[in-house]
């Protein structure tokens, strides 16, 4: 990355510090422990740091992984278990009928990422959110192409499921999703005319990284995965023992009569894959410049859990470069982590899920709907002048004469203080400092507004 | 660098706010010009957008997807437009219209991501660059620093802008921009040593910046040039971003060049539909933003270039599309280009592994832009052989 262009013109040039014990009255460990919950979670409410702080960082560790979900607390639409209409059948129907249903699923769509955001806002494992989100971003599928949301929230629920789980079983189990399966064209992939779509997206984003395979590769993937499909009438997985190719191929150097399930293993016994997965969490929890050496280490312990997620989250929230002060505030918070954190820290719970969804799209994060196959990129691409003007907007707007309980019970200011607060809500000093007077909520208010509440 | 500073010192003085001719007689360079940058994105098929409906081999390679010979704009014995390109006849038929044809690089990639990043920093297929090239250009030598800014973003991602030393705003909509950023709060100009705080910082200062120098010419626009054809609609994303395109454009906005993103070209399967629909757009807002800027009189100082990471595989799959593929067919209008196919088809029987061979690189087709703003020879930040497209 170039480095930033120094302007000239402006002496000052802010070497803006984490926020540490010694500016803040603030033991080191519970700086930590902040770091840790905003890292990990969404927002984080002072209540979370709080309790949390009780006992020491590695138990705090401990306390996150072991309250994650499998599965969503809020209840789904109620539609998620109605009858797909199969593209065949929506051929015939007349075009006022057709319109009808394309309106449905619209509206469908929409109530399933408001679903979702309702989940987020209420959640007591914010860091289940923050997983499937990750998986969501992983393991893409879109509205726009897959069409029918059954099958997107039927995803959602297996990343749920896996979130924590077994990267090897997700891997398999993504491969045999409907969504998937529609959204990279698998459906059509056919032995003697295959379709490459998915192949390639497997190996390029989804296990090896680019450049860690060649085209003989894709084409041979591409035939493995032949005859994977759906039913067209209840539109979940099926496998068609016909349209499979199943001569011979040689993958990676393998050499077999390979088909999917034979493909993802040899996928996940390319040491690639451990490593390109423990990089992009690495960009998604620790800093946006992993380093290749605890990199190298990472994926060795991922692959020597043989791929269990969860210990290798511990390793690396317990890692050195984690905690490291050099990477406070590195990272920009995902639109997604900016409002529903933002709302949680407010304690404001009640907001409609469908506004949410519509502030995400504005932000440049519709769930449900990533830009394309790779995903949202995530890092600085958060912030453009477009995106940076709509986000100063929205958190004007959602911190304007918010209570904030969890701060307007605190009666005194001394009992509290400003810089409790500041330790609370931003990763490294401000950048404009608002005047420590009048009270917290207030406060807390002006902080939200500082360029630095965009990082985490 | 040295004159870069001179021209910062000149355009400072806000009575120089945007007047290229005033230091014309020294400075060679044209930046009243205004390059359009549209990408097709997610890899267009070439074959079935410049057609060559006369080798048989077409219609053997795509049984089920061929266009009709008699159905193709014919534009010489061999080549011909997709029928829903219709209304960029006109531009061909006026001298306007250049198609760059087998445009792609040595030894291709046949990643999205990879092959756009190749595209958007004009790399080799072995190098990796992190900087756009035309933000490279820019900061290299570029637009006077009067200029809203040098490069604007309205659809899609920075690609060939992206990068920290030149001056690029993305905007949806001109006037909302404005608005917002003038309820921002205000604060001093400061850098940071963490990148992802400069990043921010330099973003609020580089809008705040642009939204200052470009409101003088938002009056211009909602006075003059209200509801013009082109607008959202049928048209959609590239008509409504065109619209925002053609208006600053028409308000003489200063600002060097323009992104635009006309997405859903990755037509693995049922392709036929699709692909007609997306061009169908191109070709009818294209061809509505060009009879704009004629009747504006702005068209002489326009240059649109298409781009795309790369063409589809020459022979259809078995879901009624196309895999990712190598060279392809692009285009370039303006008034003052010089309508013509430019360099060689690519064969359908020398194939390469299935795929086309590419007869133009890529960067030949870009330093026709750098030509447009007579970017002399030693500043330019790529160097190609021009495909020589303007009169």
């Amino acid at each position: 990355m170039a480095p930033p262009r120094v302007n000239t013109d402006v002496e000052a040039r802010l070497r803006l510090k984490p926020i540490m014990s010694s500016t803040a009255p603030i033991p080191a460990d519970v700086l930590e422990i902040r770091h840790l919950a905003a890292r990990s979670g969404l927002g984080p409410r002072p209540e979370e740091i709080e309790v949390l702080a009780k006992g020491s960082y590695e138990k705090a560790v401990k306390t996150l992984l072991k309250s994650t979900k499998t599965r969503a607390d809020v209840s789904p639409p109620g539609w998620i278990d109605e009858p797909v209409a199969p593209p065949r059948q929506m051929r015939q129907m007349s075009q006022a009928t057709r319109q009808q249903l394309m309106r449905k699923r619209r509206q469908h769509g929409m109530e399933l990422k408001a679903w979702w955001y309702q989940e987020m806002l209420t959640t007591d494992s914010p860091l289940t959110e923050r997983m499937t989100l990750f998986w969501h971003n992983h393991f893409t599928s879109d509205m726009r192409k897959v069409r029918m949301p059954q099958l997107l929230y039927r995803q959602n629920v297996l990343l749920r499921e896996q979130a924590f789980g077994n990267f090897g079983d997700l891997l398999h189990a993504i491969l045999k999703d409907p969504a998937m399966l529609v959204y990279l064209d698998n459906v059509t992939n056919f032995a003697g005319n295959p379709n490459e779509n998915l192949a390639r997206e497997l190996m390029e984003l989804f296990t090896l990284g680019e450049g860690n395979y060649n085209e003989h590769d894709v084409k041979a993937a591409a035939r493995a995965l032949s005859g994977r499909s759906i039913d067209r009438q209840t539109m979940a997985y099926r496998f068609y023992p016909r349209r499979h190719d199943a001569t011979t191929k040689r993958i990676l150097g393998s050499t077999g009569r390979f088909d999917g399930d034979d493909l993802a293993d040899i996928l996940l016994e390319q040491p690639h894959t451990a490593r390109f997965i423990t990089e992009k969490l690495w960009r998604e929890f620790i800093s946006p410049v992993p380093d290749d050496a605890e990199v190298n280490r990472l994926a060795a312990v991922f692959r020597d859990e043989k791929y269990e997620i969860k210990p290798l989250l511990i390793e690396m929230f317990t890692s050195d470069a984690f905690l490291d002060p050099v990477n406070r505030g590195t990272l920009v918070k995902s639109p997604v982590e900016l409002l529903v954190g933002t709302l949680r820290i407010a304690g404001n719970r009640e907001v409609d899920g469908e506004r949410l969804a519509r502030a995400g799209m504005v932000l440049g994060q519709d769930i449900f709907n990533p830009p394309n196959v790779k995903g949202w990129p995530g890092g600085n691409a958060w912030i453009t002048a477009n995106t940076l003007l709509a986000r100063e907007e929205l958190l004007s707007r959602f911190t304007r004469g918010r209570p904030m309980p969890s701060l307007a019970t605190k009666d005194t200011v001394d009992s509290y203080g400003y810089a409790k607060v500041r330790a609370w809500l931003l990763p490294l000093e401000p950048v404009d400092p608002p005047a420590e007077e009048g009270p917290l909520p207030a406060y807390a208010a002006a902080l939200m507004q500082d360029p630095v509440y965009q990082l985490k | 660098m040295q004159r870069r500073e001179v021209l910062k010192l000149i355009a400072s003085s806000p009575l120089v706010f945007y007047a290229p001719r005033l230091f014309a007689a020294d400075a060679p360079e044209r930046w009243d010009r205004v390059l359009v940058l549209i990408e097709l994105a997610g890899g267009n098929d070439g074959l079935n957008t410049v057609i060559p409906y006369a080798d048989p081999n077409y219609k053997r390679l795509r049984p089920r997807l061929a266009v009709p010979r008699d159905e193709v704009l014919k534009l010489d014995e061999r080549l011909g437009l997709n029928p829903a390109l219709e209304p960029m006849m006109d531009a061909w038929n006026a001298d306007d219209l250049a198609i760059a044809l087998g445009v792609g690089y040595t030894d291709p990639n046949r990643s999205h991501f990879r092959s756009i990043a190749i595209w958007d920093t004009a790399s080799d297929s072995d190098e990796v660059l992190s900087r756009g090239w035309l933000e490279r250009q820019f900061a290299q030598y570029g637009p006077p620093s009067g200029f809203i800014a040098d490069g604007l973003i309205i659809g899609g991602n920075a690609g060939p802008l992206f990068g920290s030393e030149a001056r690029v705003v993305q905007m949806r909509d001109p006037t909302r921009f404005v608005q917002t950023a003038n309820r921002m709060r205000t604060m001093d100009p400061v850098n940071s040593d963490n990148p992802a705080l400069a990043h921010v910082l330099r973003t609020r200062e580089l809008l705040t910046e642009a939204a200052r120098r470009l409101e003088p010419y938002l009056d211009v626009r909602d006075r003059e040039t209200d509801r013009r054809p082109g607008r959202g609609g049928r048209g959609g994303r590239l008509g409504r971003d065109l619209d925002v395109t053609a208006r600053l454009i028409e308000a003489n906005a200063p600002v060097a060049a323009i992104k635009l993103s006309h997405g859903g070209f990755d037509t693995h399967a049922g392709q036929a539909g699709r692909h007609r629909q997306l061009l169908t757009q191109l070709g009818e807002q294209l061809g509505a933003f060009r009879k704009r800027m004629i009747d504006s009189g702005q068209w002489d100082r326009v240059m649109v270039m298409t781009y795309s990471e790369f063409g589809r595989r020459a022979a259809e799959n078995g879901s009624g599309g196309t895999d990712h593929g190598t060279a392809a067919p692009h285009f370039v209008m303006g008034g003052k280009v010089k309508a013509g196919l430019y360099g060689q088809q690519p064969s359908l029987t020398s194939l390469d592994n299935n795929d086309l061979r590419f007869t133009t690189d890529f960067r030949d087709l870009y330093v026709n832009a750098l030509e447009w703003w007579d970017v002399p020879a030693s500043e330019r930040v790529i160097t190609g052989r021009s495909l020589q497209m303007l009169s």
